[in-house]
């Protein structure tokens, strides 16, 4: 770990809000993509019946 | 091939299934390498401290918050000049991105701004146009929501995205328009004066392309959902009709 001196808690708090944002919109990314398309191949699966 | 081929949705589909794995994989290897970099191995500025590691989060989503307004009022005006679907979703696409990177510079600037500035936020102009900015991201998105028909939506939308490119080009240009406020000038200049030290410069240059690639497939993945999304209600509609 580096010395962050009396910056730690700015410096650790500036990386884990960031790093938290940036997770948090590739699941919603990746959970959405899934989503639609188990709906498509649902809806696609019932047009082609 | 024509770019324009690219607007067809099948074609899009079948591109972006090649492209959108090694832009993850691109993303998750810059952004590793450049965050631990940055982070562990560069030293603290003999003013700032420690606080200067900040700079590779603040800058890249700085960057990214801006310039990806500027890919959604290029896809918009694609969108109003030739009417392709495609662009319109790309720019709906980008916009929780954008609206992600935005938060994240506004976060990270307030952050460092209370021991540099000592106020976590001040009403300088690149500050308040930056807000702005990340109010209209969320305008944007509220108004792609309230409208149920999708191309009126495109449309309304596309017109507010050319209106709030202005605080776009602003939260780049205010320094320079406005010789007041806190912000100090730009980070990233092609003027070796006027740029940061080496030592930072790297490290800040891989995390940029990180953040790009995120980006890059982020907004690939997302306009693929929204095709799916748009080619699902299609079939809903086809079967409530028969």
């Amino acid at each position: 770990m580096p010395d962050l001196g009396t910056y730690a808690v700015e410096v650790s708090l500036a990386y884990g809000v960031s790093l938290l944002l940036l997770v948090a919109i590739v699941a919603l990314s990746v959970a959405q993509a899934r989503r639609t398309k188990r709906l498509l191949d649902e809806a696609e699966a019932r047009w082609k019946k | 091939m024509s770019f324009w081929e690219y607007a067809n949705p099948r074609r899009f589909m079948a591109f972006t299934d090649r492209v959108m794995g090694p832009a993850f994989v691109l993303a998750a290897v810059a952004l590793s390498v450049g965050l631990v970099w940055g982070f562990f191995f560069t030293p603290n500025d003999f003013r700032q401290g420690s606080t200067v590691k900040i700079i590779y989060l603040h800058v890249p989503s700085a960057f990214m918050a801006i310039n990806i307004w500027v890919m959604m009022l290029v896809t918009s005006l694609v969108w109003l000049i030739r009417r392709h679907h495609v662009s319109a979703l790309a720019a709906k696409a980008a916009a929780p991105v954008g609206v992600t990177m935005t938060l994240i510079a506004l976060m990270t600037g307030a952050i460092w701004g209370q021991p540099m500035w000592g106020t976590f936020w001040a009403w300088d102009p690149r500050l308040t146009s930056f807000l702005i900015l990340f109010l209209f991201y969320l305008g944007y998105m509220a108004l792609w929501s309230a409208i149920e028909d999708p191309d009126t939506a495109a449309d309304l939308t596309s017109v507010l995205c050319l209106v709030g490119s202005v605080f776009a080009f602003l939260s780049r240009y205010a320094v320079n328009f406005w010789n007041q406020g806190l912000h100090q000038g730009a980070s990233l200049s092609m003027d070796a004066e006027e740029n940061i030290s080496d030592v930072f410069w790297f490290p800040l240059l891989v995390c940029l392309a990180g953040f790009f690639f995120l980006f890059l497939a982020l907004v690939l993945m997302r306009t693929r959902t929204e095709i799916r999304k748009r080619r699902a209600h299609a079939i809903t509609l086809r079967e409530r009709a028969a």
